[in-house]
């Protein structure tokens, strides 16, 4: 299944219905049908597909074999001939898509010209067959930037290239394992290399090996491999080294869903691994900022010599989007402080300062030093002084303070409103359309967003929710991850509202749960009213 | 030239030490570790010990050289990061059986047909000795431990036939008391490029005190031995697990080298121009 939004003005999330709905068979009626708008149009192949008799009216049967057959000469152009047909109906001009055609089969004879053929009869029929299209595009709007169309697992590997990636280690899984694809193509051709790992705790094990031999290195995983890897992410926090981990999280728990998407890795982010293991856990919020966060991920890695978790998700590891084309020269790239000078005097890799961040020398320079996970005094011999376990905890903690202040939020509406949206990651487009949404119902929505959520700027965020009447937290969990984790550390009293069905929420789930308190169950259409997240989460 | 040598081995000595108990087998690997670097002329600022977790785990605080005392189990993978971010530098991986090929067995296979530019010193004593004297991967059938109190029921595995039938660029054997020869099998170890195994008998003198046994049982490698015969070595291996020596050596392309060679042979590549391959509008405002 494929879902397109298009649109003049920002498409922050997949819309709340559909508009055109394509069938090709039965199984794509069935299952979507309920989810188009009341003025929504389908269109299916009249050779495999039977709408139920309510829909009829809203219908239009296209033999789309038949079509394809008689203008290109085979049935197998019915996808182009379906193309032609979305083109006809919403007013798309066709020339950009037929050089797409001519540019895929260039070497494939006169196939490009027949799937031409069959893309122009599928238009032509939607022109002159099918009822006038009730949703005709608006004419574009003038650009204000360049755009690049991208995936969120495509920003993220250019991101982190940008931040000057030069080891990569994954292990396949779905949805993080394109990048692994991406880089393993790319990054020889930037002095580096991508290699598939045995498993994802051997991928972590080298990335610490390359970073501490003194490479930006990164690895990219999804629930399961996060969770084998736990043990050397409390290594990383430990022994200091700089290391980025994407997880592309999915639904889970175990094997789950994996090709659904969901927020629920935030407690293993934060918490996960044994003892108290210092880490930066960051979300992007669209496909545009997973280019932003992993250049700072790579950067808070780098100036406080710590893992970074990074939390997107499978709505925005393999959702396409037109987005601004990355402006690198405003994306700021962080190196890690090393040692100066000969260091004849002597050299502790584990000196205790103010900022708690400690010069690290590079194997291949001097300064030779045991990196470990083993509790260990300044110069990182083992030791188990108990102050000296507090003050190096300490130290190793207080590295993130500059966080507090300095961490990206995004907000948008008035300072002072009836509700506050205080989200994480990928639900930052439903709800500023949610907020859109609200205001046409008469209620003020304003939105928060901060994208490194561990540590949380506190005040920052009480600060804000101090101009907010009730504070709404919309994620993609069942157990509201981040409505607890904003409780336990704001001690902000916060309304959870969570979907866990696999799919992102919509605008109007979240704008009915603020204006009328109904929340979602799942996506057939059947909404659970009065339960508020207080009552599901206990 | 004793002395020159010894002095030289002795500068890698760290000020840490040792925390093995007396007799402990891994001060023999230790001390013969220091004769190779010597030997070899390493630069401590150059060279990173990687290891595991374990008694012989902490050897990378017993030398003056880089080091990374990680993982349970996670060496290999360590040092594999450690060499491809910077193939001039010299690693060593070191540990136990148990970290070795108990937790960390799934690596090994992996390291080897890699072919990391890694030399992997094993200490084996067929116990745990940290967590005081539960069988290993190594240990024998009916051994008694802690954790086999009826014996062990369990039969161990030929770590010499595992690394051959792996392909190990080198697989040899030494013993913490064989000091001479095991000093020569790490330098060659070092010099070999490619993965290369040393099983090092290293007694644990506290749970497992397989001293005297040992000594009577190792035996060399008799010279007509071919390691460039890899049927001849696995037979070796079965027939002959006690023996001190090379039993198998085969150069062949490492993984730096694939990927150095990789590397040379692309373009130079731009983020700019990446984002190009993406672009799908041009601005049209003023």
């Amino acid at each position: 299944m494929y879902q397109v939004r298009v649109g003049v003005d920002e498409v922050r999330s997949q819309g709340n219905a559909v508009d055109l709905l394509m069938c090709f068979n039965q199984e794509a009626f069935d299952l979507h049908h309920h989810e188009l708008a009341p003025d929504g149009h389908i269109v299916c192949d009249a050779e495999s597909v039977k709408v139920t008799p309510e829909f009829e009216s809203r219908s239009s049967e296209v033999a789309l074999g038949g079509l394809a057959q008689e203008a290109g000469g085979s049935r197998r152009g019915k996808n182009m001939v379906a193309v032609g047909l979305v083109c006809g109906l919403l007013g798309i001009d066709t020339h950009k898509i037929e050089q797409m055609i001519l540019k895929r089969y260039a070497h494939k004879g006169d196939v490009g010209e027949a799937n031409i053929r069959s893309l122009l009869a599928g238009a032509e029929h939607a022109r002159s067959v099918l009822p006038a299209g009730a949703h005709h595009l608006a004419p574009p709007k003038p650009e204000e930037t360049d755009r690049v169309l991208l995936s969120g697992n495509q920003a993220i590997c250019l991101g982190a290239l940008h931040a000057g990636l030069t080891y990569y280690a994954g292990y396949p899984i779905t949805p993080a394992s394109d990048i692994l694809e991406w880089l393993a193509g790319r990054l020889p051709r930037f002095g580096g290399a991508a290699i598939q790992t045995e498993d994802e705790i051997a991928a972590l094990a080298s990335v610490l090996g390359a970073s501490f031999a003194g490479k930006k290195a990164m690895t990219a995983t999804s629930g399961p491999g996060l969770s084998l890897m736990a043990e050397l992410v409390g290594l990383a926090g430990m022994a200091e080294i700089p290391a980025v981990i994407v997880d592309a999280q999915r639904s889970g728990p175990s094997t789950g869903m994996p090709t659904k998407t969901e927020q629920s890795d935030l407690n293993h982010a934060l918490y996960g691994g044994h003892g108290e293991a210092p880490r930066v856990v960051m979300a992007p919020t669209s496909v545009e900022d997973c280019f932003a966060v992993i250049v700072e991920a790579f950067g808070a890695a780098e100036r406080f010599q710590a893992p970074v978790i990074m939390l997107s998700d499978q709505s925005l590891s393999h959702r396409l989007e037109t987005v601004r084309r990355p402006d690198l020269s405003a994306l700021e790239v962080t190196e890690r402080l090393q040692p100066n000078g000969e260091l004849n005097g002597g050299y502790n890799r584990y000196e205790i300062l103010p900022g708690g961040v400690s010069p690290m020398a590079i194997p291949g320079g001097r300064g030779a030093y045991v990196s470990t996970g083993i509790e260990h005094d300044e110069a990182g011999n083992p030791h188990y002084e108990p102050e000296l376990h507090e003050a190096m905890m300490d130290k190793r903690f207080r590295k993130f303070e500059p966080l507090a202040s300095e961490s990206r939020i995004t907000f948008t509406g008035p300072g002072t409103a009836d509700v506050g949206i205080l989200g994480w990651g990928s639900t930052e487009g439903a709800a500023i359309e949610a907020a859109e949404l609200c205001l046409d119902r008469g209620v003020k929505v304003s939105t928060c967003y901060p994208r490194v959520l561990g540590p949380l700027p506190v005040e920052r965020l009480r600060s804000w929710a101090a101009g907010m009447g009730r504070i709404v937290v919309p994620e993609l969990n069942v157990t509201g991850q981040f409505a607890r984790l904003l409780r336990a550390d704001t001690g902000l009293e916060v309304e959870s509202v969570t979907k866990a069905t696999g799919l992102p929420f919509t605008a109007q789930q979240i704008a009915d749960y603020i204006t009328d308190r109904v929340r979602p169950l799942d996506d057939s259409g059947v909404w659970e009213s009065g339960i508020t997240g207080e009552a599901r989460v206990g | 030239m004793a002395d020159e040598l010894k002095l030289k081995a002795n500068e890698f000595k760290s000020d840490l030490r040792p925390i093995w108990c007396p007799g402990c087998g891994d001060f023999g690997v230790l001390a013969a570790a220091y004769r190779a670097f010597a030997e070899l002329d390493l630069d401590p600022d150059r060279t990173v010990i990687v290891s595991g977790i374990g008694c012989s785990s902490r050897f990378p605080g017993f030398v003056t050289t880089y080091g990374f005392h990680g993982v349970h189990g996670r060496a290999l993978p360590t040092a594999m990061g450690v060499k491809l971010a910077n193939p001039d530098l010299d690693v060593i991986a070191v540990g136990g059986d148990g970290d070795g090929f108990a937790i960390g067995g799934g690596h090994f296979p992996h390291a080897a047909r890699r072919n990391i530019d890694v030399t992997y010193v094993m200490m084996n004593n067929q116990t745990y000795g940290l967590t005081k004297g539960q069988v290993s991967p190594t240990s024998l059938q009916d051994q008694k431990s802690p954790s086999t109190p009826f014996g062990n029921v369990e039969e161990p595995m030929n770590v010499l036939a595992t690394a051959i039938a792996a392909d190990c660029s080198f697989v040899a054997q030494g013993a913490s008391f064989r000091s001479k020869e095991l000093t020569e099998l790490i330098v060659e170890g070092i010099k070999q490029p490619g993965f290369s195994f040393i099983d090092a008998f290293s007694p644990c003198t506290a749970f497992n005190n397989t001293t005297q046994e040992w000594k009577e049982a190792v035996h060399n490698l008799p010279p007509e031995h071919d390691p460039g015969d890899r049927a001849g070595a696995f037979a070796a291996a079965l027939d002959a697990p006690m023996g001190i020596g090379i039993y198998y050596r085969r150069a062949r392309a490492t993984l730096d080298g694939r990927l150095r060679a990789m590397q040379e042979a692309a373009e130079p590549g731009s983020v700019d121009e990446l984002l190009d391959g993406f672009a799908v509008a041009e601005r049209t405002a003023a």
